[in-house]
């Protein structure tokens, strides 16, 4: 046997915790100081904005959604399709978006550059880039997949609802006019077109594979 | 005739007042239960005039739900009493404005003499009497006794109201509601026994007058005081006591069945409740219309060495009266309704335990204790 046992003591309930009044005015005391400091708040005009400052003491309610919360960095809204400095697509209609995702909701249809272009040879581009944002599950597959940077979620927001199913399905032109949150349509990163000098000129007739 | 004209106008205030009480109890609770959460509370229904926006911090509310009642389907169970589903709601509504017919919200006016100072003599003139308007709708010589009687009958309408839906949760509620309201009747009704005791009246102007001249009931009756404002918020059946149409177990209770204008007659119905057992409170224990030190002649204050005596025009001291009769009934919905926003609900056999073996005994023991002390008093006085 072990040597040493510890006796608990058993809470015991007071003549005071057993009549229910005592706690009850203790009670009100608590809702009576926070109803004067929520309506004093509230008619001084000094209510806390839940926005910059969420822990403040005292009324915390946002105003959604004229008030909102920024989302962090990582969060993963709406997606976007980033422009080249000219405004055409960075999509190059690889298909790695829509081979990585597990929802199936991409649909490129990608297309060659006309005779003539410089961009002809070196890659395609998509003529039409559909997601249906009601099968996303936003889980930001596509973005990791994109080796050209072409895609992000960074919006900031959240899917808006409309009444009809059919336009919860984004075109190009809708996800290209998509704003990231810090209100670029372009990437940060680094982009050389065909005939650059940091192009490495390699094109798929020339290629040494 | 001046009888008449004066009775008719004043049930016409009185039952006006309390048909919009509800309305503006239903935004004091939003809000304050809002402003003890840390939350805003309603602001967003909107009356739109041109360019104007009125809100009224959160009033406006109470309009939109107002004409979201009036148009809501008026369904009625295909089961059931359809006699008695209808009669339901109204049973449960006149009781409570009738309550407010023998209360006193004011001294009695001597419509003659609105300038002058106050004489006991008018009182006793019949010339004058016959002048005089009670701010009191009917000024029975059973008083307290009436009250009982009606607000016993309040638990008609939320037992018909369970037995017609033709809903086990209905009736459950209808039961709950039946039971816990005679339990409390009986610990009311006591806790009342050591008040009347001490007015030595069962009026309820002559209470109010006996609290002018001596002292509030609250100072020579605590506990009774406790007691009655227990039963009566159980009496209400408004949390803590809501077991009747405890949602999380009964759906909604005795009108689980009920929608549109009929649900909105129950909830209403407790609003007005809530009204008139502060008002009752305020007359019983508070003083009624009393502001404290002032007397029907003005302020007198003769305490601590002091000896003021500011005389006031009649009409000044029934202004001041029916006054402060409002502020303290204000006062006591707005703890009323903050009890109701910190207390979680009991359990139905603690509330049945809390009416019969704490109030009960408690309301007894009241009363043999204020009738040893007065015996004592009197015995000593003769």
């Amino acid at each position: 046997m072990p040597g040493k046992t510890k006796v608990l003591k058993k809470p015991t309930r007071t003549l005071a915790d057993q009549s229910y009044l005592v706690e009850v005015v203790k009670g009100l005391g608590t809702t009576l100081k926070h109803f004067f400091q929520g309506t004093g708040q509230m008619v001084s005009g000094r209510v806390p904005n839940a926005v910059t400052d969420p822990l403040a003491e005292g009324i915390s309610t946002l105003s959604y959604p004229e008030e909102k919360r920024a989302y962090s960095e990582r969060w993963r809204g709406v997606h976007r399709l980033t422009h080249r400095d000219d405004g055409s697509p960075r999509c190059v209609a690889c298909l790695c978006c829509s081979t990585a995702c597990p929802a199936q909701c991409i649909y490129i249809k990608p297309g060659e550059y006309p005779e003539g272009d410089k961009r002809r040879g070196y890659e395609r581009y998509p003529v039409e880039f559909v997601i249906d944002e009601l099968r996303c599950i936003f889980c930001g597959f596509c973005v990791e997949a994109c080796p050209c940077d072409a895609i992000r979620m960074d919006t900031g927001t959240h899917m808006t609802a409309f009444d009809v199913k059919s336009d919860f399905v984004y075109d190009k032109d809708k996800l290209m006019s998509m704003v990231s949150q810090h209100g670029t349509q372009k990437s940060e990163n680094p982009r050389h077109e065909p005939g650059d000098s940091g192009h490495p000129g390699i094109d798929r007739l020339h290629g040494g594979h | 005739m001046l009888f008449w004209i004066s009775t008719t106008l004043k049930v016409l205030v009185v039952v006006g007042f309390l048909a919009q009480v509800a309305a503006l109890l239903l935004w004091v609770e939003r809000k304050q239960s809002a402003m003890m959460q840390s939350r805003i509370g309603p602001n967003r229904a909107t009356i739109k005039i041109g360019s104007l926006e009125i809100r009224a911090a959160g009033l406006v509310h109470s309009i939109a739900d107002g004409i979201k009642m009036v148009w809501k389907a008026d369904w009625e169970p295909t089961g059931g009493d359809h006699l008695l589903y209808r009669l339901a709601p109204i049973v449960a509504i006149v009781p409570a404005l009738c309550l407010c017919a023998v209360l006193p919200f004011g001294p009695t006016v001597f419509i003659d003499h609105g300038r002058d100072l106050y004489d006991p003599a008018w009182a006793t003139d019949a010339a004058t009497l016959a002048r005089s308007v009670p701010l009191q709708i009917a000024n029975l010589d059973v008083g307290v006794l009436f009250i009982f009687a009606i607000a016993g009958a309040g638990v008609i309408g939320a037992a018909l109201a369970g037995w017609s839906s033709d809903n086990k949760f209905s009736l459950m509620g209808g039961l709950r509601a039946a039971s816990q309201m005679v339990s409390y009747e009986v610990a009311m009704g006591l806790s009342l026994v050591g008040a009347m005791m001490i007015y030595q009246t069962v009026r309820l102007d002559e209470m109010v007058t006996w609290q002018t001249q001596h002292v509030w009931g609250i100072f020579v009756q605590p506990v009774a005081f406790v007691l009655f404002v227990t039963a009566a918020i159980a009496e209400t059946k408004r949390v803590p006591f809501d077991t009747p149409e405890g949602e999380s177990e009964l759906v909604a209770g005795y009108f689980t069945e009920y929608a549109g204008l009929k649900m909105a007659m129950f909830a209403s119905g407790e609003f007005v409740e809530v009204c008139v057992s502060s008002a009752l409170i305020t007359t019983i224990f508070l003083g009624g219309w009393q502001f404290p030190f002032v007397q029907l002649t003005g302020l007198e204050f003769h305490y601590l060495g002091l000896n003021i005596s500011w005389h006031w025009a009649h009409f000044v001291v029934v202004l001041v009266g029916f006054i402060t009769f409002c502020l303290k009934c204000a006062f006591l919905i707005f703890m009323q309704l903050q009890v109701r926003w910190t207390l979680p609900r009991f359990r139905y056999d603690q509330i049945m335990k809390l009416g019969w073996r704490m109030l009960l005994p408690a309301a007894l023991l009241n009363v043999l204790v204020t009738g040893t002390v007065l015996l004592f008093l009197n015995s000593g006085n003769g």
